[in-house]
């Protein structure tokens, strides 16, 4: 049946930006992620796994990260490691052009005071 | 990974939730939180994994198969809500495809399909042409002239294919086997060798020949148990010795799966028979060199026959031309009128279904104009209710077609054993092309049905339907249009398939009701053939024939006994050119025949073919000493107007069947009443001479029994067994059996034409009562308001049911039309029926619309019946 794939993308492409920009500093697991990604906001962005590990699935699938079991060094016990594919690289480039744009319109519409005077 | 690697997918993310799920526990316990409180405070953090892992799943599921497959489930979880207008859906989508596959099939089988033979293009047919037959059997003194002379084929076959054979080998009980006898090159002519063994060689093809026969696959497996070493075997046919040269294989049939049993034509018959010019008892088939055309072959054999007309201009029984057609349309002549109205019959049924399902679709289309709306409004797109409402039809047709491809293999098998007469019968069969033709079929039949629904829809206002709907009111007069043209066209092809389903049981009725001149009732004949070898001479034959009826007559409950060539109703069998010596001799080119029976003295009294004048033969007219003849009415209509025939003289001009006979005087003795040789037939000029010269050994033996003929059939059969031990009986039928028999294709026809008009008179009846119900259940409110504002009972009634009728009306108008040109193209299968037959057209009208309001009648009572008070509470 029809979800309502339009409002659900605009949040999923931010989110799959952020975790392509967080994996920009290397390979990292799910729960890595998700702790960066709330760390680095100062917990303003509290991370949802339940959109966490659907986008990171949707982002593998679409061949922008990739997976890999691997043992974690302090943990001595193996995670799932995503790295970011060199395609996934360009789509953080266009994601990040895209933000920007939206960023800059909504704020054209929010204070318009700012751009008129 | 591959939507294939579920499991292991699953596993996967299993483990990834796990794994991280653990390292957030652990860290919670770094933390200092105590270990059992540490679990929960990360399940709190982190969610419920199972939430989680369904979720993330859903990510993967975006596969274009698996989303078809979800659409598909809750496509099914739908259908299975509905389970009336699923079943119904589906049955009327079956029954429309099985119809219309099981006659394809038999087009494509008997018709289409290339025979298999090598090259089938080039093998054609030979026929002489005269003024009298337009399609004539070459005589073979003719055949030789042609294999002589002519340059275009590169072979060129003489068979027969109707003689039968007593055969016998000394074990197992003799019988009665149909053979085609040919010309030793029948079997390169199409391009087949034999099985085992060999095929037969020119020295075997003449009369100072030895015996020889080549089985067929079906005459060997049954009779020999399929035993190799057969070839070589010595076997008794007509009491004279053959020996097994080779057997066909198994899927060989010439002309037609009957035939068991091939001979040497030149071999069978004498160098005199074999040098006539003027017997048109044969067949020719020939396969024409590469680059030759049928046109080219045709104009040069007639040459070859007018110059041999030239020469014999004195014989008006020599053709004057010559004609050729594909050999495939030769074996499958008569049946293809009939096959091709069938088809066409089918497919008219199949877009009643087709329009019948798409009627159900809109009306449910319009029930779920709502939801549809509602969806559109939070966001659905257009093209993906579009592609829903396909993809339902589509498996709606696909479950129907499925269930119709059965419908068909189950029919096809109940044809086949139905007219197991029919030409090629033995190649029906559900084949790759069939099976692409259902899909063929179901895709286009899923797009006419699935697109007739969005027609009305196009205009569709999406906030109209949201208020509609909030008043109780289900949809726009655009839809209820689109309904009516679809009952209206249902209506209009019904009409057109019950006026042919008329005119054809009219014809059948007319040809059933045919006289066939005799009696019927407890009549029981069988055949029989007394071989040359044992019964060379006449009064050998005559002395069986005595025994016989003498015999027979002494056996309790048999009242008469006579003796005939052949049964009225049986066939054209013989007939012979005579002229009459008291007249003066015919201008040249101008011919009288008769068709020519033996008989004996009792034969008319016990069948009942009334005398109406003169007397029977005479108990003297045996042997060299018969010279008397009976003729039917008809006869002397033609050849004796005005005139008493009695006393006077025929002059045969052929033989009579005796060898050497031919100019032999007979003097009239007696009038009979006219017989038809088939049912359909006309009552022909016939003669009866005295089957006592015994001339011919060939005879069917007829009994009027008291009662229950087919019971006297086992003591008849012992007795003839007592006489000869080796003869065998074949054709044991009783008169009603013989009339089955005559009339099966008209039969068949008639029912199946019956059957799909009677379906599709249920669907119309059904698409009628539908959109009437409809009708009313959506204008419930109007009529509340009408009555409460003093509209009368009967007024709504009539309104309603007028309402209803409209499109049947429209329909049946549009339908005659159709029906009038229907009515020609099927002419040709009418019997004594005229195509624009009024009684048809009225009768057909008259049904339909009974049919309608009795289908209209329910709806517009339950109209009249609305009570004011509770519709106009509810609004």
């Amino acid at each position: 049946m029809a979800k309502t794939p339009e409002r659900a993308n605009v949040l999923q492409g931010t989110l799959d930006m952020l975790i392509l920009r967080t994996l920009l500093y290397g390979p990292a697991h799910g729960h890595q992620i998700g702790k960066h990604i709330q760390r680095t906001t100062n917990d303003f962005l509290q991370m949802q796994h339940g959109s966490l590990y659907p986008a990171l699935h949707r982002l593998e699938r679409r061949g922008w990260v990739a997976s890999k079991w691997e043992m974690a060094p302090e943990r001595n016990r193996e995670f799932k490691y995503y790295r970011l594919t060199d395609k996934g690289r360009r789509q953080l480039v266009v994601e990040e052009a895209q933000w920007k744009q939206m960023a800059e319109a909504v704020a054209r519409v929010m204070w318009p005071a700012a751009e008129e005077s | 990974m591959k939507w294939w690697q579920i499991g292991k997918r699953n596993a996967d993310l299993e483990r990834e939730l796990q794994s991280d799920l653990q390292l957030e526990e652990e860290e919670q316990r770094e933390h200092g939180i105590a270990p059992e409180e540490a679990r929960y405070a990360a399940l709190r953090a982190f969610g419920n994994p199972s939430v989680i892992s369904e979720q993330t799943r859903e990510v993967w599921s975006w596969d274009r198969l698996e989303t078809l497959l979800r659409e598909l489930r809750i496509l099914i979880r739908t259908l299975a809500r509905q389970p009336g207008f699923s079943a119904v859906a589906m049955l009327v989508i079956a029954v429309g495809i099985g119809a219309t596959i099981s006659l394809f099939t038999v087009v494509w089988s008997v018709l289409l399909k290339p025979l298999p033979f090598e090259r089938p293009e080039q093998l054609v047919r030979l026929y002489e042409i005269s003024e009298r037959f337009p399609m004539n059997g070459p005589a073979p003194g003719i055949y030789a002239e042609w294999k002589r002379q002519s340059k275009s084929f590169s072979s060129l076959a003489l068979y027969k294919d109707w003689p039968q054979y007593n055969l016998s080998d000394g074990g197992t009980l003799p019988e009665q086997v149909r053979a085609t006898i040919c010309s030793w090159d029948l079997f390169a002519t199409l391009g087949v060798q034999p099985l085992i063994g060999r095929s037969f060689t020119a020295e075997d093809d003449q009369p100072s020949a030895n015996g020889t026969a080549i089985l067929s696959w079906a005459l060997w497996n049954r009779r020999f148990g399929g035993d190799a070493s057969v070839v070589g075997r010595k076997i008794n046919l007509d009491a004279k010795p053959y020996t097994i040269i080779g057997v066909m294989p198994r899927w060989f049939a010439f002309p037609d799966q009957k035939v068991q049993l091939f001979l040497a034509v030149y071999h069978e018959r004498t160098p005199e028979e074999m040098a006539v010019i003027d017997n048109h008892g044969f067949r020719v088939m020939g396969r024409l060199k590469p680059g030759v055309s049928r046109q080219q072959a045709a104009q040069e054999v007639s040459a070859i026959v007018r110059r041999i007309q030239d020469a014999h201009l004195d014989n008006a029984f020599v053709s004057n031309g010559a004609a050729i057609r594909p050999l495939i349309d030769a074996l499958v002549g008569n049946i293809k009128g009939a096959l091709y109205m069938l088809l066409a019959a089918t497919g008219c049924m199949l877009l009643i279904a087709c329009l019948n399902v798409a009627n159900l679709l809109t009306a449910r289309s319009a029930a779920r104009r709502r939801e549809l709306a509602i969806r559109t409004a939070l966001g659905g797109g257009r093209l993906r209710l579009i592609r829903e409402q396909l993809i339902e039809t589509f498996v709606l047709f696909s479950v129907g077609g499925a269930a119709g491809l059965a419908l068909a293999y189950a029919s096809l098998r109940w044809l086949v054993m139905t007219r197991s007469d029919m030409v090629r019968v033995e190649s029906i069969g559900i084949d790759a092309v069939v099976v692409a033709t259902v899909v063929g079929l179901v895709l286009i039949c899923a797009l006419f049905a699935g697109l007739i629904p969005l027609l009305g829809s196009r205009s569709e206002n999406l906030l109209a339907a949201l208020q509609e709907s909030s008043r109780g009111s289900t949809s726009g007069p655009s839809r209820i249009g689109v309904r009516k043209v679809l009952v209206g066209a249902e209506v209009a092809f019904t009409v057109v398939l019950l006026v042919s389903a008329g005119l054809l049981l009219k014809s059948y009725m007319r040809l059933r009701s045919n006289d066939l001149g005799c009696a019927t009732d407890n009549i029981l004949t069988l055949h029989f053939t007394l071989p040359e070898a044992q019964y060379g001479k006449p009064a050998q034959r005559m002395t069986f024939f005595d025994d016989l009826l003498a015999r027979v007559r002494a056996l309790p409950g048999v009242q008469a006994a006579g003796l005939v060539r052949a049964v009225p109703g049986e066939g054209y069998f013989g007939d012979a050119g005579i002229a009459v010596a008291e007249h003066p001799p015919l201008p040249q080119g101008q011919s009288q025949i008769a068709l020519v029976r033996w008989a004996d003295p009792g034969y008319f009294a016990a069948i009942k073919i009334p005398l109406l004048r003169g007397r029977t033969f005479g108990s003297d007219q045996r042997l060299d000493a018969a010279h008397e003849v009976i003729v039917s009415a008809e006869f002397v209509r033609q050849y004796f107007p005005n005139e008493d025939p009695i006393g006077k003289h025929l002059i045969s001009n052929g033989d009579l069947g005796g060898v050497g006979r031919s100019q032999h005087s007979y003097e009239i003795v007696g009038v009979v009443g006219d017989t038809r040789f088939e049912l359909p037939s006309p009552q022909d000029p016939m003669m009866y001479v005295p089957i006592d010269n015994g001339m011919d050994g060939s005879a069917a033996l007829i009994i009027r029994a008291a009662h229950d003929p087919e019971s006297m059939a086992l003591p008849i059969q012992k007795t003839i067994q007592q006489m000869d031990r080796e003869l065998a009986v074949s054709d044991v039928l009783t008169m009603d059996q013989i009339i089955n028999k005559s009339s099966v294709e008209a039969n068949f026809e008639a029912t199946l034409l019956a059957m799909f008009a009677g379906i599709s008179l249920l669907l119309a009846a059904a698409g009628l009562f539908g959109v009437l119900a409809y009708l009313v259940a959506q204008r419930r409110s109007e009529i509340g308001i009408r009555l409460a504002l003093g509209a009368q009972r009967e007024h709504v009634l009539r309104l309603m049911l007028f309402d209803g009728l409209a499109p049947a009306l429209g329909g049946a108008a549009a339908g005659s039309l159709l029906a009038i040109a229907a009515a020609q193209l099927i002419r040709s299968s009418l019997y004594a029926t005229r195509p624009l037959d009024p009684a048809v057209f009225a009768g057909v009208i008259g049904l339909l619309f009974g049919v309608a309001i009795a289908a209209c009648l329910l709806p517009a009572w339950r109209a009249s019946r609305v009570e004011p008070a509770t519709v106009l509470r509810s609004e």
